[in-house]
């Protein structure tokens, strides 16, 4: 009960205090490969602490939905980062759900975030909402895909037992089934995070925003949920792909020795993730709404030949 | 078995006090809608006691109704399958009944309501007698009584041509099906030498093979009519609106499941193993219906059409379940397949109870705007705080998010078709994860879709001066909608300790008990199945977030409270205020859905500006948009045709002449009588 405790708590504070520092991460090295100096590592931490002590502006057409969305998304991408291997293969709360809880609890906090982009009644709002829920639904099945092909291979949809399979199998990320689904999660980790090219997170511009778009009415504390929610939800995905796929350093059980290794090895590992979507972000151009579909379709494709190929491999 | 026998006859009695009800207050609509409503209430606590001694008592218990015709008996079987949907039927019928007090207030001295009664009445024990009827020629009365008693309802608005319409085309497509069904019950009773349902166990699967596919065929279209299985769906979404809210919440909670029931019974009681095909027909018929019905749902912004498109969704996705239970019978895995039949079954259940509650909350809308129309409403979380609250908890299950019911059987079906692909080393087996990843993209369209309905519906500027002036639901009203709220959310927390009710109805089936495999740590969590499995906790995932909460709660003592809170108006880019015409529309918010689909819904629209001077300075502006009705234009359009021709042609046959007619009387009896001596 008390490792429970300690573990979920290590794990909070873990999420918690990482997620930041990897949106930050990602925009310091996309600011360096485009020659400019950038923001500081530290930036969103600076962000999110001056937003919480803000005062905060709510719209007077807004209902109590408005307020209650930061606190669901808030806590709903928390639990499920809670429910992903971070440091080792044991999870914490691994009981609770697997991966298909993490998938719907995401969901749970979309729901809220699209309900409140249609609460304020600005057109911004609802131009989000319609477009987020449309991207997310065409990003759905691909994730569901690759999420058969990892969970056919370990026998359970529980990610502890997931994870443990594929420490057992270091080299198995190499086998073209996992190769291919590792490339559709990609394509679906860049829609699901609002990335370039299906968004752009640094604009403001009404054409081009999604993500934005929704949250635009949302000021001080509020936004400062929304913002760290949105960088948990980064985390949680970004760790789950690499601990699926690369398991090397991940422990199967939490220790104090483990725990340290499981660390760097994570620190290392989302560098080098954080690198490749810096690349991506950078040699795209963001893509017309109504292209967003094609690349969707690729990443389909890219999950079904994922599929097949455990048949033949 | 007093107790059983007691409360279920004395629902049936109930209900027809209920029916008695309704023809005495013709004139007196007061008394008639207390008393109608009264007896159908006590008839659906009855029936809920029985189903409920049923389901705990377990096995089957048969007694013949002491009235009918003499040659066949009335006989009423009742075991686990039957008492779990008369259970369903007996909750949706008591909220619905106490929801109808207030609801149907508006309508007294407008509207007959002795006849609504009377009618409610009647379906309400048709409903009853077909899922616990003991033999095909009982059986087919009750689901005939069901469908009169249906068609009564729709066409309650009659004025309308619309309604009219619609009503007569639920109801020729509803004896087109029970006309499949008599061809099949018929075939069976050949075989087993008796019409009683106790011999059909099995029956089927002792037919020849073409004849099992024929029969197999038969009850699945059947069915399928009416539990409005794409392509066979068309009738649905027409007739379920056009009803008033209360009756559109049982037609769509609970008659189109007598086609589950059915098909229940068919698949897995007459079928020891159907034939491999079917499965992946009704797999695949599942995928179909869940895809197409939510995508048509998308497009529609009249709230009652979108719901009723939803049950579509719903039923294709218990079809998934059942699909794969037939799978998974017909390879040897008992075990995988109850887990299957019990997603389907789960989902069964949740789906009438969140869908009445939508249909419920919905029909509270129209009754205090009067308008169906999505673009018409807005706002209204304000001023109908109470409905806004159950329709978006409704919202939440239907989308199949936790904590709630929803999710609970769509976990089951992802988990049943997880182990579908190891249950075989054939190619067919890649069709698991891809039904799988069909039903993840639907269930993310149905979110987009709820938060589109009630996005639209409830939340921001009022669209119209009657949603402006819109006003909260009666106390009955509200009782009704927040007892299936709540039934939502028990559900979805206590899906563990709700398990064990499958037992029997598996066993029966299927001839295993799962339900303790399939809870973990002590029924708190649903596991699997198997070793290793993946675990679920709806009850967990609540406390987590509860107690999660404690994180934001301490920013906010800490910094949170300092800062200033303050409304403002909403952004409006410099312009003179914000209007309800500045709003995103249910049509706008489903255009990039539309356009991405166009291939299915081959939209359409028409501009029209008018102008004096210049082109660029329109005076009125006419848009138009909608999409082509692909299944009636292509499938159904050209077979009416077709049988308008043919009619046409059989025409010279019947010329009016009474001597021909006498004429073919004798032939017909001739040929019968030859027939008689052939064999």
């Amino acid at each position: 009960m008390t490792g429970t405790l300690l573990k979920v708590v290590a794990q909070l504070v873990l999420l918690l205090m990482l997620a930041p520092l990897v949106s930050g991460l990602i925009k310091t090295l996309k600011a360096r490969l485009q020659m400019r100096r950038g923001p500081g590592l530290l930036q969103p931490y600076s962000d999110i602490y001056k937003l919480l002590r803000k005062g905060m502006v709510i719209p007077n057409t807004a209902s109590w939905l408005f307020s209650a969305t930061p606190y669901v998304v808030f806590l709903a991408t928390l639990l499920a980062g809670l429910m992903a291997p971070m440091v080792a293969a044991d999870t914490p709360i691994g009981l609770f759900g697997g991966v298909l809880a993490v998938v719907y609890l995401l969901g749970l906090g979309r729901f809220f975030v699209a309900l409140s982009g249609l609460d304020a009644g600005s057109p911004f709002g609802g131009l989000g909402s319609s477009r987020e829920m449309t991207v997310s639904a065409l990003a759905e099945p691909t994730l569901m895909l690759a999420v058969f092909t990892v969970a056919i291979g370990a026998g359970s949809t529980s990610l502890a037992e997931i994870a443990r399979v594929a420490i057992n199998q270091q080299w198995r990320f190499l086998a073209p089934s996992q190769v291919l689904a590792f490339a559709a999660l990609f394509l679906v980790l860049i829609a699901e995070t609002g990335r370039i090219p299906v968004d752009n997170p640094a604009t403001h511009l009404e054409l081009t925003m999604i993500h934005e778009a929704m949250i635009l009415e949302y000021s001080g504390p509020y936004l400062a949920l929304i913002e760290w929610a949105a960088s948990i939800k980064q985390l949680v995905l970004m760790t789950l792909m690499i601990n699926v796929f690369w398991p090397f350093g991940l422990s199967t059980a939490w220790s104090l020795s483990g725990v340290w290794a499981g660390l760097g090895w994570l620190a290392l590992k989302l560098l080098i993730l954080s690198c490749t979507v810096v690349l991506v972000e950078t040699a795209n151009a963001k893509m017309r709404l109504f292209r967003v579909p094609e690349l969707m379709a690729v990443a389909f494709t890219l999950g079904a030949l994922a599929l097949i190929s455990t048949f033949l491999f | 078995m007093p107790w059983l026998n007691a409360c279920f006859t004395g629902g049936l009695i109930a209900y027809l006090a209920g029916t008695a009800a309704g023809i005495a207050g013709f004139r007196v609509p007061r008394r008639a809608r207390i008393g109608v409503f009264g007896c159908a209430l006590a008839g659906a606590l009855l029936e809920i006691i029985a189903a409920v001694v049923a389901l705990a008592r377990g096995g089957v218990t048969t007694w013949n109704l002491p009235f009918g015709v003499p040659l066949f008996s009335w006989a009423i079987r009742v075991n686990a399958l039957s008492a779990y949907f008369n259970l369903t039927l007996g909750i949706l019928a008591a909220a619905v009944s106490v929801y109808s007090f207030g609801y149907l207030r508006q309508m007294e001295g407008r509207r007959n309501i002795g006849v609504l009664g009377c009618f409610y009445n009647i379906l309400l024990l048709s409903l009853t007698l077909v899922f616990a009827a003991g033999n095909a020629f009982f059986f087919l009365v009750a689901w005939e009584i069901m469908a009169l008693a249906a068609w009564g309802l729709v066409s309650f608005e009659h004025e309308k041509e619309r309604t009219r319409r619609a009503g007569m085309l639920f109801l020729i497509m509803s004896h087109a099906g029970s006309g499949l069904l008599l061809i099949a019950f018929l075939i069976l009773a050949r075989a087993s030498g008796s019409l009683d349902f106790a011999t059909f166990h099995h029956v089927a699967s002792a037919l020849p093979a073409w004849q099992q596919g024929v029969v197999f065929l038969l009850f699945f279209l059947g069915f399928g009519v009416k539990a409005g299985v794409v392509p066979l769906h068309v009738w649905l979404p027409e007739a379920h609106p056009v009803a008033p809210s209360n009756i559109s919440a049982l037609m769509s909670g609970i008659v189109i499941k007598t086609g589950i029931y059915g098909m229940a019974l068919v698949f897995f009681d007459f079928f020891d193993a159907p034939p491999a095909w079917a499965g992946i027909l009704v797999l695949s018929a599942g995928v179909l219906s869940a895809l197409l019905g939510v995508l048509y749902a998308l497009m529609e912004h009249d709230l009652k059409r979108l719901l009723a498109y939803h049950s579509i969704e719903n039923i294709g996705i218990i079809l998934i379940g059942f699909g794969a239970a037939m799978i998974f019978r017909t390879l040897g895995h008992p075990t995988l397949a109850a887990v299957a039949l019990i997603a389907g079954l789960y989902h069964t259940l949740n789906h009438a109870i969140f869908k009445s509650l939508l249909f419920l909350g919905a029909g509270a809308v129209h009754h205090s705007t009067g308008t169906r129309n999505m673009e018409e409403m807005g706002g209204l979380i304000r001023r109908m705080p109470v409905t806004a609250l159950c329709f978006l908890t409704g919202a939440i299950a239907i989308s199949g998010l936790p904590p709630l019911n929803g999710f609970v059987s769509e976990w089951l079906t992802y988990q049943a078709l997880l182990a579908g692909f190891g249950s075989t080393q054939s190619l067919t087996r890649v069709i698991f994860p891809i039904a799988g990843a069909l039903l993840a993209l639907t269930a993310a369209l149905a979110a987009a879709c709820f938060v589109k309905a009630f996005g639209i519906s409830f939340l921001a500027l009022p669209r119209s001066e009657n949603a402006a002036q819109a006003h909260e639901a009666p106390l009955s009203m509200r009782l009704g909608m927040g007892f299936l709220a709540a039934g939502c959310l028990a559900l979805g927390l206590g899906a563990t300790w709700f398990l064990p009710v499958f037992d029997p109805i598996t066993e029966q089936l299927i001839g295993a008990r799962v339900s303790s495999a399939l809870t973990a740590a002590n029924g708190f969590a649903i596991s699997a199945g198997t070793a290793h499995a993946g675990t679920v906790s709806t009850v967990g995932i609540a406390a987590m977030l509860v107690l999660l909460s404690a994180i934001p709660a301490f920013f906010w003592l800490v910094w949170g409270r300092a800062g200033r809170r303050a409304t403002g108006p909403t952004w409006d880019c410099g312009l003179p205020g914000l209007t309800a015409d500045n709003e995103y529309t249910a049509t706008g918010f489903s255009k990039p859905i539309r356009m991405i689909f166009s291939a299915l819904y081959r939209p359409r629209r028409e501009i029209q500006a008018e102008y004096e001077v210049s082109p660029y300075y329109p005076t009125a502006i006419r848009f138009e948009s909608g999409i082509e009705p692909s299944f009636e234009k292509r499938m159904y359009d050209p077979f009416r045709n077709w049988l308008y021709r043919m009619a046409g042609r059989m025409r010279s046959v019947q010329a009016g002449s009474i001597h021909a007619y006498l004429a073919y009387i004798f032939v017909a009896l001739l040929a019968l009588l030859l027939f008689g001596v052939r064999r």
